[in-house]
């Protein structure tokens, strides 16, 4: 096991959003975090990423207690559900971000050559000067990828990268994620309301309801079972 | 005032930092000299204080200071609607510039605005000699200080009622025409109602700015004692005496209807809008 | 036809209330020709004072622009017990008259204020000096730079901070390369604002500025003096320095509003 999150709650306001949930992510893992809208997905991500504390409960990477940790401490990568890219910042700028505010991080003739590996990687290398601005939906989400993928992250969380997108384009890019997380060998959790992308991709499942995870396992072993309340739509 | 009550840490860097640096520029630059003049008028007994008000020199500031004001806020409410409605309805060639000049007021230092105005309106100025032709005089009179409250506040108006117009629904005019309605009572129900609000509110902003002008209204007011004195220059003849407890009682008048004014023009605001959301 | 006629009456208004006093000023400057309005501006106590004036807004703006920043960053991104109260307090003092804010100032700072008193004993004197000039400046333009960038930071939201947080960036760098740049454009109406209104006032600087000769004159009071000293052409003279400025910030405010990105219509 190499991250561990052990009975998570959270308020908000008095309303419990989070009531004792515990998950687990295995060197290399894929989970797809599947749930209806409200159910707390966002919040439990954000929790992990170090973006939200928790009101109790704990966290482990590797047997290590992680709960206190500042957030850019944990080297979690976050892909955000908006992509959340720097619109001032080129491309390339977003892509190395992480590397140039490292500290003792590498200079800066090394950040430009992983960043130009990383571009090749997520197949954008001619857009290295364009700002997000003027990138297409799919290539935001690349890029966002990239940028989360450049501190070689221990864990890789993504809160719904694929919502934006029109179906033609989340088929596309789903295989290509996989690939990329595959290739990085990080353990990864993918927030998604689309139960099939969450069959097609994950290693295991894990549905959340009202702030509880209500089932954890591999796609096989839930079968063909429908997976709790139908999520919300044009949420 | 300010206490954390949340115990957990923010997530964003920087919390205590900008809350440190917020806080210290605001005690030493808005906090304590406010507090000043509280302490100077807490030295002031109430008899005192009415002592100073009552004084016949002080009323008569008061009154002209406040009769001004509400011409020159008069003035502004009919000339205020006119500009804003104008220039966010009407497409011309200028129109830009002329919105623009609307901001002339705000960005000339005061003082300037000050002679400025003497310089026009004075017996040998262009428009001075004109009037002085009819046998009328603006400069060093009571209307001398009611052009400059005019020049400085304008902005107020107009930049408080042009979004509200920019929110008016035309199709309701239209609709209004059709049904046959006539223009002033389609002016009335349709456009001044809905825009009471705003009108309120650049009228107040404009009247309460008016109370506290000093620069642009000292150089053509005349400033005879009893007549044409303003009663932000009351106040600086009293501290050129020496008398700060005066010149406190008459500057925590000013301020304390200011404050007052603003917070009725919050109120009423409020009020006047959901009255109208409601339709009643 | 009324349309017209309405366009007509508003451009009278604007043009009779407040553009022919601003060209009064410059006729008024140049009545007497070139020579003597060129002599006028140079003339070493005006000059003096203008140089008084540039660098009490030197003094202003940096800490303008901090205090800015800092709160706008405070009131945007935090949701902490007085909040509310904080902002109200931001914007007081626009509400208060120029001649009453210098007389606030004088009564805690002056030697007779508590505060004053106090330091006097230390042989420090704020009052009658640049300090108490720039003290009054930065009371009066107080709101201004936090007004402008509260905004943008409303609208920009803090998800691009949260993402350069989980990389790791330190909160120097989150504002160096992630907030800074953002909003600029509220830093650049800010600075324009404030610095228009540090140059220009008037009644809250001339009760604590002293008036010395030569020494505590800002140009709007030297413009006082000047005029009362029935020098009308210096005065003047030295009113087209200040009038010109204000010009040059309604231009620029029409380059920002044209190029920078689209804001409120109201300041
Ligand atoms: N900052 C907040 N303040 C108050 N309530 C919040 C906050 N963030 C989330 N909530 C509440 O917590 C609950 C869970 O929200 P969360 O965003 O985690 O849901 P989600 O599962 O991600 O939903 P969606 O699929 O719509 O993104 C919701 O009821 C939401 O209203
Ligand atoms: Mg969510």
């Amino acid at each position: 096991m190499s991250f561990e999150a052990h009975d998570i709650h959270k308020s908000y306001e008095g309303t419990e959003v989070l009531k004792g949930v515990s998950l687990s992510v295995g060197k290399g893992e894929f989970i797809a975090l599947l749930g209806p809208s409200g159910s707390g997905k966002t919040t439990l991500l954000n929790i992990i990423a170090g973006l939200a504390h928790a009101d109790r409960g704990r966290l482990e990477f590797d047997g290590e207690d992680i709960t206190r940790l500042p957030s850019g401490a944990r080297h979690f990568g976050m892909v955000f559900q908006n992509y959340a890219l720097f619109r001032h910042l080129t491309v390339a700028q977003n892509v190395g971000f992480g590397l140039k505010v490292m500290k003792n991080g590498p200079g800066r003739a090394e950040i430009a050559r992983r960043v130009e590996e990383l571009l090749e990687m997520i197949e954008l290398p001619g857009l290295a000067h364009r700002y997000p601005a003027q990138l297409s939906g799919g290539q935001r989400q690349r890029v966002a990828m990239a940028r989360a993928l450049a501190i070689r992250p221990r864990l890789l969380l993504m809160d719904e990268p694929f919502s934006a997108l029109d179906a033609q384009v989340r088929v596309s890019l789903r295989s290509s994620v996989r690939d990329l997380q595959r290739k990085a060998g990080v353990g990864a959790i993918m927030v998604t309301h689309d139960q099939s992308e969450a069959r097609a991709l994950a290693d295991r499942i894990a549905v959340m309801d009202h702030g509880r995870i209500v089932k954890f396992d591999t796609p096989e072993a839930i079968g063909d079972q429908p997976l709790g309340e139908p999520a919300v739509a044009g949420s | 005032m300010l206490a954390m009550k949340r115990t957990a840490p923010h997530i964003l860097p920087g919390f205590s930092l900008s809350l440190g640096i917020t806080l210290l520029f605001l005690c030493l630059i808005v906090l304590l000299p406010i507090s000043g003049l509280l302490w100077q008028l807490g030295q002031l007994g109430p008899g005192d204080f009415i002592r100073v008000m009552g004084s016949e020199r002080v009323l008569a500031a008061l009154r002209v200071t406040f009769t001004a004001a509400a011409a020159a806020t008069l003035v502004n409410g009919v000339f205020g609607l006119l500009l804003a409605w104008v220039l966010t309805r009407y497409r011309f060639p200028g129109r830009n510039v002329l919105d623009a000049l609307v901001d002339l007021p705000f960005a000339l230092p005061t003082a300037v605005a000050g002679i400025a105005l003497v310089a026009l309106y004075d017996r040998s100025g262009w428009v001075g000699s004109l009037l002085d032709s009819v046998g009328i005089q603006v400069a060093y009179t009571w209307w001398g200080i009611v052009i400059a409250m005019i020049f400085t506040s304008i902005p107020f108006a107009v930049r408080a009622i042009q979004p509200a117009i920019e929110e008016l629904d035309p199709d309701e005019e239209a609709a209004a025409l059709t049904l046959g309605a006539n223009s002033w009572q389609r002016f009335r129900h349709v456009i001044l109602r809905p825009l009471m609000p705003s009108i309120l509110t650049g009228v107040g902003l404009s009247f309460v700015r008016s109370l506290g002008e000093f620069g642009a209204v000292i150089f053509i007011a005349g400033n005879l004692p009893y007549k044409t004195e303003i009663a932000s220059l009351l106040i600086l003849i009293r501290l050129d005496e020496f008398d700060y407890p005066a010149a406190a009682a008459i500057a925590g008048t000013l301020l304390g209807v200011s404050l007052l004014l603003l917070v009725a023009i919050n109120v009423a605001q409020t009020r006047l809008q959901s009255y109208l959301r409601t339709g009643g | 036809m009324a349309r017209k006629l309405l366009i007509l009456l508003a451009a009278l208004f604007l043009g009779i209330v407040v553009v022919l006093p601003v060209i009064a000023i410059f006729h008024r400057a140049f009545a007497e020709g070139w020579g003597t309005y060129v002599a006028s501006i140079t003339d070493p106590e005006t000059v003096s004072a203008m140089r008084l004036t540039v660098i009490a807004t030197l003094f202003v703006l940096p800490v303008n622009l901090v205090f800015g920043v800092a709160a706008a960053w405070l009131i945007a991104r935090y949701r902490f017990f007085g909040r509310r109260a904080l902002l109200v307090l931001i914007e007081l003092p626009f509400a208060v008259s120029p001649i009453v804010a210098g007389l606030c100032f004088l009564l805690i700072y002056g030697a007779y204020g508590p505060v004053g008193a106090a330091l006097e004993g230390w042989n420090i004197q704020l009052m009658f000096n640049l300090t108490g000039i720039v003290l009054v400046s930065l009371f009066v333009t107080c709101p201004f730079v936090m007004r402008e960038v509260l905004p943008v930071l409303m609208v920009s939201g803090e998800d691009e901070e949260k993402a350069a947080l989980t990389l790791g960036a330190s909160g120097w760098s989150i504002f160096r390369h992630v907030v800074l740049p953002n909003i600029s454009w509220g830093l650049a109406y800010g600075t324009v604002l404030t610095m228009a209104r540090a140059m220009g006032e008037f009644g809250a600087v001339s009760v604590v500025s002293g008036a010395i000769r030569g020494e505590t004159m800002t140009l709007p009071l030297q413009i006082e003096l000047l005029y009362n000293d029935y020098n009308a052409t210096g005065a003047f003279a030295a009113a087209t320095v200040l009038a010109g400025l204000a010009l040059v910030t309604l231009a620029l405010r029409g380059v920002l509003d044209r190029f920078g990105p689209k804001r409120r219509a109201h300041t």
